[in-house]
């Protein structure tokens, strides 16, 4: 089976001026597809060939973990997005943040924090460990918190070539206009 | 005394078109003053202050995150400004040349692990030149801001050439495609500083 590159489910200048095309154009349609192109060629030949993208971040590890960690990662990223997003959670995702954080306010604070102190490359997010309880976790470059039995809620992906031709060295700025993008009804649905 | 943030030897234009003036800007007055600032308030008031950068390095398995991320970031960024010159690229001379022919077989040979290196880093970080401690050339390569000096690098030794891998060393110029920025690299290698590196 082979890897494809999701469709996003809005224009590549919907996102804007939050994330600007020529931001998404390099970032969905160079890195991300270069993850998908770069897993399709490591994984010929391997146990890994007929596996679904699950099953390998939680069983490979170097180039083929990179890559499929990645293609996963930018998939969940790209479509917790909405030109039309922004607000706040709904429902039992509302409920459980209120109830973890204290306020979604709280949250939003200890999510970005998380975002903007990760250092290097990487991912913050948002995830139910398996007793339901919402956390705050980063990864480094691809890593991804299914690894730890954790499962994924909301994710800020905080690579520089996420935000450097919008925003340089200004990440919380990115990290602050990220939140007028999230499309709930998505975020709020994966709980 | 506080670090300070050096001046560059060259003007943040004069590097194009290898590396363009608002890289270099951002890069310098930014990114590399933020690790300097950081640094200064991550050692302000610890038996750190007043040590010199290299002894803070070599010591680093002791020395809190923030030093580490920071003490690194001032260092790298110190060195790749040195290792690039408006003068510089083409093929070393001397004693340079006649250590990386010893060391990798030739100059291309040497060329093609350095970029590979460079190229291959997943995520952030840097490739380096290394003259470890019995005086032999290696390529190695560390994450974040990392570096050979450090005692828990992997391949230690004293960085003589260095190359910033972080995206934004190059993404304003060269986004996605960071073998070209590290084509271009070798046109503005200052050769001179390697050979002071390799000598001192």
């Amino acid at each position: 089976m082979k890897f494809e590159l999701p469709q996003l489910p809005y224009a590549a200048d919907a996102l804007e001026p939050t994330i600007t095309k020529n931001t998404i154009d390099f970032h969905y349609g160079k890195h991300h597809q270069a993850y998908v192109n770069n897993l399709n060629n490591l994984v010929v030949g391997t146990e890994f060939e007929n596996a679904d993208l699950e099953t390998i971040i939680k069983k490979a590890d170097g180039g083929i973990f990179n890559n499929a960690a990645q293609v996963w990662n930018h998939t969940f990223y790209f479509t917790s997005f909405s030109p039309d997003g922004g607000g706040e959670p709904k429902g039992a995702l509302a409920d459980a943040i209120a109830k973890t954080f204290g306020s979604f306010e709280a949250f939003k604070e200890t999510f970005a924090k998380a975002a903007a102190t990760l250092f290097g490359s990487g991912w913050a997010w948002l995830v139910k460990d398996s007793n339901g309880e919402l956390k705050i976790v980063q990864t480094s470059n691809a890593g991804n918190p299914m690894t730890d039995d954790l499962t994924p809620i909301l994710t800020c992906d905080v690579w520089e070539h996420a935000y450097y031709l919008d925003y340089q060295n200004k990440r919380p700025d990115y990290i602050a206009s990220f939140w007028k993008l999230i499309d709930w009804d998505v975020v709020s649905a994966r709980i | 005394m506080a670090f300070e943030l050096p001046k560059l030897d060259y003007a943040y234009d004069a590097l194009e078109p290898h590396i363009d003036a608002r890289t270099m800007e951002i890069h310098h007055s930014k990114h590399h003053a933020a690790y300097t600032n950081n640094l200064n308030g991550a050692i302000e008031g610890t038996e750190l202050a007043g040590k010199s950068i290299e002894d803070i390095l070599v010591g680093i398995s002791g020395h809190s995150t923030a030093v580490r991320n920071n003490g690194g970031g001032f260092y790298n960024h110190n060195l790749f400004w040195k290792s690039m010159s408006p003068n510089g690229g083409g093929v070393p001379t001397g004693e340079v040349l006649q250590a990386i022919e010893k060391n990798f077989g030739s100059f291309d040979a040497f060329k093609d692990e350095f970029s590979k290196a460079a190229a291959t880093r997943f995520g952030s970080g840097w490739a380096w030149l290394v003259k470890k401690e019995d005086g032999s050339l290696v390529v190695s390569s560390t994450p974040n801001q990392d570096n050979p000096l450090m005692d828990i690098a992997e391949v230690k030794g004293t960085p003589i050439l260095g190359l910033d891998v972080w995206e934004h060393a190059y993404y304003l110029k060269y986004q996605n495609l960071r073998p070209n920025y590290i084509q271009a690299f070798w046109d503005v290698v200052n050769w001179d500083e390697v050979s002071k590196g390799l000598i001192g």
